[in-house]
């Protein structure tokens, strides 16, 4: 149990609100949990009307506009973390800036088993 | 040692260690194996183990400790065969000697597993549902079935609520701890919600199943009490005393045949006096902390109910300004009309009315069916007969429950032509 476990933090906007946060204090936010170690990557993404959704099925890989599902609130970006346990976790989630704004999932990390 | 115990003595000692220890027990297998699943099972083997050997080797000085060791020795066995047959990897050695290391037996700790688990199965990142289902499971020792009838859900449904709880507790990992000072007031806040749920859930129903929800209800106080006894926060009292003091009424609320009996209609004389003396005394405790909060004033109220003769001799004047401490803390629309209600015996049905009129002018309540019966209930006091038809069809329009329909059938009825 003394080792740290991976969360994705998912970060979810409506898109009206996407620039209601400056840039410049979601970067000093990643910067400073770089600086503490706990960061691992993080990105902010284009809209999602720029999104395309890939499927395979039978073989045949289909392309389609958009995201898998409409909702009010989309993917506007991550932030991929390291912490001890899920308490931790939400206290670094809380920290990122576009919380106030809209919400952030916190997705505890797979380890495959190849 | 009482190596000469006759059998049955044992086993009679084994249930009885059982009821009264079992969930200290398992707490603290909790923390040492850091799975809820395998704790179980260690509880479970500790126990069958108890059975075999007390009787033979007498019963040991401390029941507990041992059941703890036996658990966690089990627990390791059963890892190391696992591990054997291929079933676990390398991690599994790591974790076996993580559980042979730890400092079990520090007293401190085995009485912070208790709270540990408590805060564990109430964490926000569960489902309210969940909570409350792993808390009575976990902590009181529930069996599935006795919660899914309780809450009037099917035992599988409420079975895999409890199974998906674990399994987040497991993979999201959400820590064994009592949460740091900081985070205290909230995550407490999260447990009384909890244990007040689940004491409305037994009090508020009385049709059907009258005596399983009954047990509900004071399942939610034992659970208080144990709240208190581990961390006697001000709240936590307050809520302790909440319940104490609405389950005193609990004889007096319904008629022989079932029929609701309003506050101010009830035989006092059939309150359960030492509820009502225990609660008192935990209200003044919580009151004298100046570090009280909802539960505390609402727990307040029902004291002023408590300690008055009838309902004309109430120290309405009291209770009105414990509502309006109330408010400041939420100011919810529910509550204003409980102020409502108060101010009418304070100052008048009109006075009551006119405020009542106003919230529900104002589109707050308009489907809450105590406000048109509250309403109602101020018409006919005043008189107006026709109003308070109206508001009382309204109420019985809204209500799903069998003996507030009856209730307000017989309020109707007595209305008059």
């Amino acid at each position: 149990m003394g080792t740290s476990m991976k969360y994705l933090c998912l970060v979810y906007m409506e898109p009206q609100k996407l620039h209601a946060v400056p840039d410049s204090e979601c970067a000093a936010c990643g910067a400073g949990m770089r600086s503490r170690g706990v960061l691992i990557a993080a990105e902010a993404l284009q809209p999602v009307d720029t999104a395309t959704t890939v499927r395979v099925r039978n073989g045949r890989v289909s392309v389609t506009d958009g995201p898998f599902a409409e909702t009010k609130e989309q993917l506007a970006g991550f932030y991929l973390i390291e912490a001890k346990d899920l308490n931790e976790a939400i206290q670094t989630a809380a920290k990122i800036p576009p919380a106030r704004e809209g919400s952030v999932e916190v997705r505890p990390v797979r380890e495959l088993n190849p | 040692m009482p190596v000469t115990d006759p059998l049955n003595n044992v086993h009679e000692t084994v249930s009885a260690v059982y009821l009264s220890d079992s969930r200290r027990v398992l707490a603290t297998l909790i923390r040492l194996l850091g799975d809820f699943d395998a704790a179980e099972e260690a509880l479970h083997e500790a126990f069958r183990a108890a059975l075999e050997q007390w009787p033979r080797e007498g019963v040991p000085k401390s029941p507990r400790a041992w059941l703890v060791s036996t658990g966690r020795f089990k627990a390791i066995d059963a890892m190391r065969r696992r591990a054997r047959f291929g079933a676990l990897e390398e991690a599994g050695d790591a974790d076996i000697a993580v559980i042979d290391t730890a400092a079990w037996a520090d007293e401190e700790s085995v009485e912070d597993d208790r709270l540990r688990l408590i805060f564990t199965c109430c964490h926000p990142a569960l489902a309210p549902d969940a909570q409350i289902a792993l808390t009575l499971r976990e902590v009181c020792g529930l069996t599935t079935e006795e919660i899914a009838r309780a809450f009037l859900t099917p035992a599988p449904t409420l079975a895999q609520r409890i199974v998906r709880a674990k399994g987040k507790i497991r993979d999201a990992r959400i820590p064994y701890e009592v949460p740091a000072r900081s985070d205290l007031p909230e995550r407490l806040d999260a447990v009384l919600r909890v244990i007040y749920l689940v004491f409305n859930e037994g009090y508020a129903a009385s049709s059907g199943a009258t005596l399983t929800r009954h047990d509900v209800s004071a399942e939610a106080i034992r659970l208080g009490r144990l709240l208190v006894d581990l961390l006697p926060e001000p709240e936590a009292k307050g809520l302790l005393a909440l319940m104490l003091l609405h389950d005193s009424r609990r004889a007096a609320r319904t008629s022989a045949s079932g029929e609701l009996i309003l506050l101010e209609e009830q035989d006092r004389a059939l309150w359960n006096r030492d509820q009502i003396g225990e609660g008192i005394r935990l209200v003044e405790q919580a009151l004298s902390s100046r570090r009280f909060g909802l539960y505390t004033i609402q727990a307040a109220i029902a004291a002023v109910h408590a300690e008055a003769p009838s309902a004309d001799a109430t120290d309405w004047a009291e209770i009105v300004g414990l509502y309006d401490a109330l408010l400041g803390f939420d100011a919810s629309p529910v509550i204003e009309l409980n102020r409502a209600v108060a101010l009418a015996m304070r100052d008048g049905p009109a006075a009551g009315l006119a405020i009542i009129d106003r919230i529900l002018a104002r589109g707050d309540l308009a489907d809450y069916r105590l406000a048109h019966a509250a309403r109602a209930e101020l018409c006919r006091r005043l008189g107006r007969t026709a109003d308070a038809r109206g508001s009382f069809e309204r109420a019985l329009a809204l209500t799903r429950q069998e003996p507030e329909r009856r209730f307000l059938e017989r309020r109707i009825a007595g209305l008059g032509g």
